[in-house]
């Protein structure tokens, strides 16, 4: 097959972010500063979301039979590129009031990014293999940065190299049910897969291979019982990273898992829907079970991210009643819903945390602002950064006003729809338990210091305004913006959300 | 387009107190009840334009509607959702109430909280205000369940922030009854709404067109009981009561006052807008229970209102007790049960929101909400204990007042439907004054007893307290003389209710 100009012009986001990168390791090279070099990875990524808007509303484009540029990647992708151009203002501040060299990470981000966009953009299990690894491999070196691991209780060199192992492990499950299935019919390219699998559908080769991917995607999503990794990660890393890897990283493949889902019918594998099942009900109640007695906030986030892919699976499950077309696509909006309302929310909850950590004593002390006793009070000393996170955690816990509602409205309206009682039933309770730690970290922002009367709060608030003050923290800028416009989107998505719902309709209906 | 009016005006009113909060720590109390008066200004020039006069004939009841006013508008076209609000009699009297309560919330807290959190103290009452406007005129299930939320989570802040020595306790309880109880009911409403779906093939969440959805009895149960649940919760009854002691207890006042005053009228509310009229056939053959819960309720919660010490504490059993009355009028299900239930969420939500702000103002002044401790009060403050005697009388029903009216008519009209299950409900009647004298005694009557508390710091009523204790003795006077201003406001919207219902069981039998 030959290149053309159309192909080229439908590859131009992973030039564009590939030539980024390459210019960056020059000026790294020759002239290091922290500010040119996190600009310049702005600037390359906003190029990048401008070519995306020159192939937006052209039909799909197969380019060679390893990438396959249609509406409903392009739609993702350009989420994913607004992701990391968060990501990268809240690692600008973060990173800038810490000593050490900073400028590689932004190359390592930029890989990062190729990666998640080359895996949505995939139609082979080969560039899917590429996508999830280029994605996985420059996240190890990120979770270690920054350099001055060291003084951190090598924190951050531990979480790395977990990462490092389980994702090996996981990478070799999704490889091996990638080559069980190649055994089976002698194709690793989506399309001709979606018309072969069905014959095989009694071949313990393709059963075996697509309950290895799955295990291997669950590694990747972090799903029950394949968790363990994600606290001990989230917790290590440095908080605008973790805000990467709960986001895109996880955003990127649960994506893709849909659109492989539904274009290979892995429906049709009732014991693999089974096994899916259990997993969202495990993942469901265990995440909130293990994030209720957490006193690091890292950590409740990383299992209640559990708890919500668990969410999202349920609205996933339910696409499989494909004999109507009407609940298939519900179920397709729903899924999209909840990831962009669960990344814009995590990416919230992160960067709160990631602005608040450029606090001097957190710098001092070696860690973020991440314990839930950091919190207490906070209300009082940045109300608006508070504000912000109390969003975010509402959204998460799914109360109106906030896009997390409209996102668990819409599962409960797929989920009831396709009749799926158990999972409905695990959902409630589910988002019972989690009500609990949310709603405990919002009352942590409003606590003033520990005094049993009510009476003297107007006097320890004063102090601890002044205390605040003393700290003479200046929360870096770009930073602010960036929460400041996600909390924004949180409220606006969740009192407005049919231009959202309509952009996914749009970019969607290929799929359904 | 008034209704939706009434609602942002309480929300910018609370935006704009939080605002001056951050300048001056006096001026939210008084952008509050300037939002309120102005609110409540609003609706009366409304009202007394308005053609309230529905007295639709029995003849005409099929075509007749009883909205005064309604008004929609597109929100999310995928769903069906629109911004439908709409008002009749039942919603009239209740939003009256509402902003009535809202003006005697904000003085309770008048000198309670002056300090560098007014501002979002304020925010918050008015955001619970504005929720439970929205609650008792959004007649969309989705736009229902929104507001349901949304007086929720600043009642939450209210109870957690400026509460008692318990508080967090009290204010996570609080949530996660209502919430979990709330999710119930959000899914109740999503499998009403896909199977009018797949009977007709539209999404809609408009109560109006729900109403004429056919649910099989099997399920039509289930997602009936999703809504009960809910609504009995923040009713609440027994055996879904025990966050409200803990919450009352913890509560600030004005929390407190809203709590009783309003907050609860929104399960009545509830129970009596979508039970019977959405699952008429369930509904009916779930009766029996409920009144039967109604009935252990009042008679269970006298009985633990007695056990108290704590006078708050005590005062919010009775108010489950006095909901009880509310769950048995409404199941019964006729004209004049019905007629009394309205009466009674009226004259509950007065004279409890009364009391608590009396206990409210005792603990500000000696710091103890201990009945032990008290005693001999009438000797140091007898305006206060002659104003205290008064509402208690009230609460136990004395003829005259308006709570006599509600509990009698709900009994009157409960006894057609079920003589057992009412005359035990009489006995209510009964145990009322026992706790109710029992207050009077332990507090005002007695020796002076100031072991616990300085003498000099309980002080007489301020004057914005002695309005607002006038204001609402009047109310109550004027309910137990002469009622007939409301039951005539609610007659059509019962009537049209009772004949749908009647209709459309016919049809299934």
């Amino acid at each position: 097959m030959e290149l053309t100009a159309q192909h080229l012009t439908a590859l131009l986001p992973i030039i564009v972010i590939t030539i980024t990168s390459i210019v960056i390791m020059l000026v790294a090279a020759f002239h290091r500063n922290h500010k040119l070099v996190a600009s310049l990875t702005v600037i390359g990524l906003l190029i990048a979301i401008a070519t995306l808007a020159l192939i937006g509303n052209q039909p799909p484009i197969q380019v060679t039979p390893l990438i396959i540029v249609d509406q409903y990647s392009i739609f993702f992708c350009a989420i994913i590129l607004l992701t990391a151009i968060a990501v990268t203002i809240l690692c600008y501040g973060y990173f800038q009031a810490r000593v050490g060299l900073q400028e590689e990470l932004y190359i390592l981000l930029l890989t990062s990014t190729l990666g998640a966009v080359v895996l949505i953009f995939s139609s082979h299990f080969a560039s899917f293999f590429i996508g999830l690894e280029l994605m996985s491999v420059s996240l190890f070196a990120m979770v270690a940065y920054p350099i001055t691991t060291l003084t951190r209780q090598g924190e951050p060199l531990e979480a790395s190299l977990k990462y490092l192992v389980l994702s090996g492990v996981s990478s070799a499950f999704l490889a091996f049910g990638m080559s069980l299935i190649y055994a089976a019919t002698g194709t690793m390219s989506f399309t001709e897969l979606s018309e072969l699998l069905s014959q095989y559908r009694e071949s313990y080769y393709a059963i075996t291979g697509t309950a290895m991917i799955v295990a291997g995607i669950g590694f990747k999503l972090s799903v029950v019982p394949f968790h363990m990794w994600t606290p001990d990660i989230y917790q290590g890393a440095p908080a605008p990273i973790s805000s990467f890897v709960a986001t895109i990283s996880k955003g990127a493949v649960m994506v893709t898992l849909l659109k492989v889902f539904i274009l290979l019918n892995i429906y049709q594998y009732e014991s693999v829907i089974t096994a899916i099942t259990v997993i969202a009900i495990a993942s469901m109640i265990g995440g909130n079970l293990l994030a209720l007695l957490q006193t690091n906030v890292k950590r409740i986030l990383a299992y209640s991210s559990t708890a919500h892919i668990g969410y999202v699976l349920v609205a996933f499950l339910a696409a499989k009643e494909s004999g109507s077309d009407d609940t298939n696509m519900l179920a397709v909006e729903a899924v999209s819903y909840y990831m962009i309302a669960y990344i814009v929310t995590t990416l919230g909850a992160f960067g709160v945390i990631s602005v608040l950590s450029s606090d001097q004593r957190h710098i001092d002390d070696n860690r973020d602002f991440e314990l839930v006793e950091d919190f207490r009070g906070l209300f009082w000393k940045h109300p608006y950064v508070a504000t912000i996170f109390i969003a975010c955690l509402l959204s998460l816990a799914g109360i109106p006003l906030t896009v997390g509602f409209i996102g668990k409205f819409y599962i409960f309206a797929t989920s009831v729809e396709a009749n799926m009682w158990p999972l409905i039933a695990a959902l409630v309770l589910g988002s019972s338990i989690g009500l609990y730690y949310y709603l405990r970290l919002v009352l942590m922002v409003f606590l003033t210091e520990k005094k049993e009367d009510s009476l003297v709060v107007s006097n320890s608030i004063s102090g601890s305004i002044e205390g605040g003050q003393s700290d003479g923290v200046a929360l870096p800028l770009g930073g602010q913006i960036v929460i400041a416009v996600v909390g924004a989107i949180i409220l606006w998505l969740g009192i407005y959300p049919t231009t959202l719902i309509e952009l996914i309709q749009d970019y969607t209906n290929g799929l359904g | 387009m008034i209704l939706i009016w009434l609602i942002t005006i309480l929300f910018v009113g609370g935006v704009v107190a939080l605002i001056a909060g951050r300048f001056n720590a006096l001026l939210p109390r008084i952008i509050a009840i300037a939002t309120v008066v102005i609110d409540g200004f609003v609706f009366w020039n409304f009202c007394s334009g308005a053609d309230l006069k529905l007295n639709i004939e029995a003849s005409s009841l099929a075509e007749g509607s009883t909205w005064i006013t309604q008004t929609s508008h597109v929100w999310i076209e995928r769903f069906g959702i629109n911004l439908f609000f709409a008002m009749d009699g039942l919603s009239l009297v209740l939003i009256a109430l509402t902003l009535f309560l809202g003006v005697i919330a904000v003085l309770s807290s008048w000198s309670e909280i002056v300090d560098d959190t007014a501002g979002f103290f304020y925010f918050n009452l008015l955001w619970v205000l504005a929720g439970v406007v929205g609650v008792f005129t959004a007649l969309d299930l989705f736009l229902f369940f929104f507001f349901w939320e949304v007086m929720l989570i600043p009642m939450y802040f209210l109870i957690s922030v400026w509460g008692h020595e318990k508080k967090e306790y009290a204010a996570l309880k609080f949530f996660i009854f209502t919430q979990v109880s709330g999710l119930l009911m959000l899914v109740s409403i999503v499998a009403l709404v896909v199977i009018h779906h797949q009977q007709t093939g539209v999404f809609t969440f408009n109560y109006i067109d729900l109403l004429d959805t056919k649910t099989d009895s099997m399920i039509g149960m289930c997602i009936m009981l999703g809504f009960f649940i809910a609504f009995v919760t923040k009713l609440p009854g027994v055996p879904v009561h025990s966050w409200l002691p803990d919450a009352h207890t913890q509560a600030p006042t004005a929390g407190s006052v809203i709590l009783a005053g309003i907050l609860l009228k929104t399960g009545a509310y509830g129970l009596m807008r979508f039970i019977f009229p959405l699952f008429p056939e369930a509904a009916a053959s779930f009766a029996p229970c409920a009144m039967i819960l109604g009935v252990v309720s009042i008679l269970y919660a006298a009985k633990l209102a007695f056990a108290q010490t704590d006078i708050k504490r005590l005062i919010a059993y009775t108010s489950i007790s006095h909901m009880g009355f509310i769950l048995l009028g409404i199941f019964a299900w006729n004209t004049l049960a019905l007629q009394g239930t309205v009466m009674q969420m009226v004259a509950h939500g007065v004279s409890s929101a009364a009391m608590f702000a009396l206990a409210g103002g005792i603990q500000h002044r000696i710091h103890t909400r201990d009945l032990r401790d008290m005693g001999g009060l009438w000797t140091s403050v007898p305006r206060t204990g002659a104003i205290a005697t008064f509402f208690l009388v009230a609460a136990l029903g004395m003829p005259g007042l308006g709570n006599f009216v509600g509990e009698t008519m709900v009994l009157f009209g409960a006894f057609q439907m079920d003589k057992t299950i009412t005359i035990v409900a009489t006995l209510g009647l009964i145990v009322a004054p026992v706790y109710a004298l029992k207050v009077i005694q332990e507090a005002f009557h007695g020796e002076l007893n100031t072991q616990n508390y300085d003498k000099s710091k309980m002080t007489k009523l301020k004057s914005h307290e002695l309005v607002m204790m006038g204001s609402m003795i009047v109310a109550l006077v004027v309910l137990g003389i002469y009622p007939q201003p409301v039951i005539d406001t609610v007659a059509p919207v019962i009537n049209s209710m009772l004949y749908n219902v009647n209709t459309q069981m016919a049809l299934v039998n």
